[in-house]
């Protein structure tokens, strides 16, 4: 016992290192800093779970694009706890951005950004590319069908940047085809070079946070000045600061357990993310969408008016992180309180209201065509024979289906016709298809005369009162 | 970390008669860590950018015989890409939409949509092109038919030779920037 006291003595003697844990675990910090404080450490948390998973991770994976396919396939499915482990790292990554989405919320609500913790808030934002960044780069690694089309989808919108587009696009390929490149970049990416980074960025983002101390909780009408501030806070600290571990240490201790406890839960109930299709490029992929992270940015892409999706496309993310990043730091004095910010408040209600309005649209995908949409049954055409009832089959094979719902069948793309009968004439429905309009195709060319004339008679059978329906088809009739 | 062992500061006296000497030392010390910075630095960025300076080799890909393609029809080809490695395995393969318009031409388009680079499905009944992702839609000819694509799709070299109907196994097509 003796023995070890001496060591450690003499380990402390010539390293200094014992005390300057204790310095930092001690060190005091604002009173009362609640629950609202604790979801910066738990993405650190998050942080860290993600290294020790994604490390063992790395021993099961391959990164030759030619057998990554099979690793997961054996990581998954004979390695000892290994679809748990890759639950665990996907969860993981899941409740990094939402911890870190939290965390910058939190700290943007509270005024925790202004003077002097700018640069904290800098640095968190890069923390957040970079987590993102991470988290693209990882569902590549998932190497099946859906991650080899979104690199493809990642390159073409790099592309859209002028002069240095095509480089970033060959850049991030990893030559002009996808192949066995492709994947070993990202692999190096995800693994070293992000990772080098984000190490870094959360040395600096720590290390801000000793030097200019937790942000004390904002009270309403007491403003932040550049020359007062240091002094105050250092008065608070001195008259009513309580040392960080344990006093505000334990509240972290506490949800960083909840938040292992939720992820190793969902890991173990949900599991990881299904394998997709082969990465095979000749494959035709169905659905190539980004895990639910990206899925609202996705969206966006297929929301936003056709002529402008270049300039959405280089301006949007541009744009978005500068505003981000700098608007903060710029109005970096006065109240903290979010009592009195309203436009702090109403612009964080907008943000998340149309980050999660996207992601509903994402998830819903109104504007992807539904190829598996089946032959309308004959209980919705109402005929077995006639005009109708080739109207009804053309509808299927001609792919208006793909984008139109009638009773319930089809997709969404284009507006529900199952009771286009009651809106539009013959001659409008004749004019519509013929013409097609903003997001639908002209199949002047397409569609033989009879043809129209059968597709229109069904659609004019479309009605909400199904006594029309003879009404109109003779009417059609009589036309002709 | 402070530590009273170490003196804050030099000795005021070492000052000034060796200003011009420290000066010195401190420009050769930087300008050597920069210079050995470099000479790693050089190989490391060069090997990461190395696919933009890479050669890319053009290779006609046979995809069938003449006869093997309906005139009208659309079908997918699948080949390989033009410099596949050992170790890319399935993900070496690539395909193209290949369409018989008369006897004697072909028209080949990439499988890629020019709005983000899904691939796009042939609809034989509908003969059109839709894409998966956002909804773009083609006519036949590679024409933008509706939804987000500014440009028509694009098409590949291919020629008939020896009675073997060959694709130029291109590179990915990266669309740039549209007005």
């Amino acid at each position: 016992m003796k023995l070890v006291k001496r060591l450690i003595a003499a380990f402390e003697e010539r390293t200094g290192l014992i005390s300057a844990l204790k310095n930092v675990a001690l060190h005091p910090v604002p009173p009362d800093t609640g629950w609202s404080y604790v979801f910066g450490s738990a993405a650190l948390l998050a942080l860290i779970i993600q290294v020790v998973t994604g490390t063992a991770l790395a021993m099961g994976y391959v990164s030759a694009a030619g057998d990554a396919y099979q690793a997961l396939q054996f990581i998954t499915n004979d390695a000892f706890m290994g679809s748990f482990l890759r639950g665990l790292h996907f969860f993981g990554a899941s409740a990094m951005v939402l911890l870190v989405g939290a965390h910058m919320t939190q700290v943007f609500l509270m005024g925790c950004y202004k003077y002097p913790r700018e640069l904290n808030w800098i640095t968190g934002v890069i923390l957040l590319v970079l987590v993102v960044a991470l988290g693209f780069t990882g569902q590549l690694l998932r190497w099946d069908q859906t991650a080899v089309w979104a690199v493809v989808v990642a390159a073409q919108q790099a592309g859209r940047i002028p002069l240095i587009g095509s480089a970033l696009a060959r850049f991030i390929l990893g030559g002009k085809t996808l192949g066995a490149q492709t994947l070993s970049r990202f692999f190096a990416f995800h693994v070293f070079f992000i990772p080098a980074l984000l190490f870094a960025f959360v040395g600096l983002h720590l290390l801000l946070v000793l030097h200019d101390g937790i942000s004390e909780p904002p009270v309403p009408g007491e403003r932040v000045d550049p020359k007062t501030y240091r002094e105050r806070y250092r008065k608070l600290l001195e008259e009513r600061g309580v040392p960080f571990w344990p006093d505000a240490a334990w509240r972290d201790v506490v949800f960083g357990f909840a938040v292992v406890v939720a992820i190793a839960a969902l890991a173990l109930i949900v599991g990881p993310p299904r394998l997709g299709a082969p990465p095979n490029p000749s494959l035709l992929a169905k659905d190539p969408a980004p895990d639910w992270y990206l899925l609202w940015y996705y969206a966006a892409l297929a929301l936003v008016p056709n002529e402008l999706s270049s300039a959405f496309i280089v301006l949007a993310p541009l744009l978005g992180i500068l505003i981000v990043l700098l608007v903060p730091p710029i109005w970096n004095t006065g109240e903290r309180h979010p009592r009195n910010r309203p436009w702090a408040v109403a612009a964080t209600i907008m943000v998340w209201l149309t980050v999660g309005a996207l992601w509903i649209e994402g998830i819903r995908a109104p504007w992807s065509p539904r190829f598996e949409a089946k032959p309308l049954p004959s209980s919705v055409v109402g005929a077995s024979n006639g005009p109708i009832f080739r109207g009804a089959a053309l509808f299927h094979d001609k792919g208006c289906e793909f984008c139109h719902e009638i009773s319930g069948y089809g997709g969404q793309r284009g507006p529900d016709l199952t009771t286009v009968g009651d809106r539009l004439t013959p001659n409008e429905i004749t004019i519509r298809i013929l013409n097609g309009g903003y997001n639908m195709p002209s199949f002047a060319g397409i569609l033989k005369p009879e043809e129209l004339d059968d597709i229109v008679a069904f659609l004019e059978s479309r009605t909400a009162h199904p006594s029309a329906t003879s009404f109109g088809s003779a009417r059609l009739t009589k036309a002709h | 970390m402070t530590d009273d062992s170490h003196p804050q500061s030099v000795p005021n006296r070492s000052r000034e008669a060796d200003c011009g000497r420290r000066i010195f030392l401190a420009r050769l010390s930087l300008a050597l860590a920069g210079l050995s910075a470099a000479i790693i630095a050089i190989p490391v960025v060069g090997f990461v950018l190395g696919p933009l300076i890479q050669k890319f080799p053009r290779v006609w890909r046979k995809v069938g015989r003449v006869d093997d393609f309906k005139v009208g029809e659309t079908v997918k080809v699948d080949f390989l890409d033009p410099s596949p490695l050992a170790w890319a395995g399935v993900t070496a393969q690539t395909a193209a939409w290949l369409r018989r318009v008369d006897v004697n031409n072909f028209i080949a388009f990439a499988l890629n949509c020019t709005h983000l680079g899904c691939p796009v499905h042939w609809i034989a009944s509908a003969q059109m092109f839709l894409c998966p992702c956002h909804g773009g839609v083609f006519y036949a000819d590679g024409t933008v038919a509706a939804g987000p694509p500014q440009r028509p799709l694009v098409r590949l070299p291919v020629r008939v030779k020896d009675g073997q109907v060959e694709v130029l196994a291109s590179a990915i097509p990266i669309a740039g920037y549209a007005r």
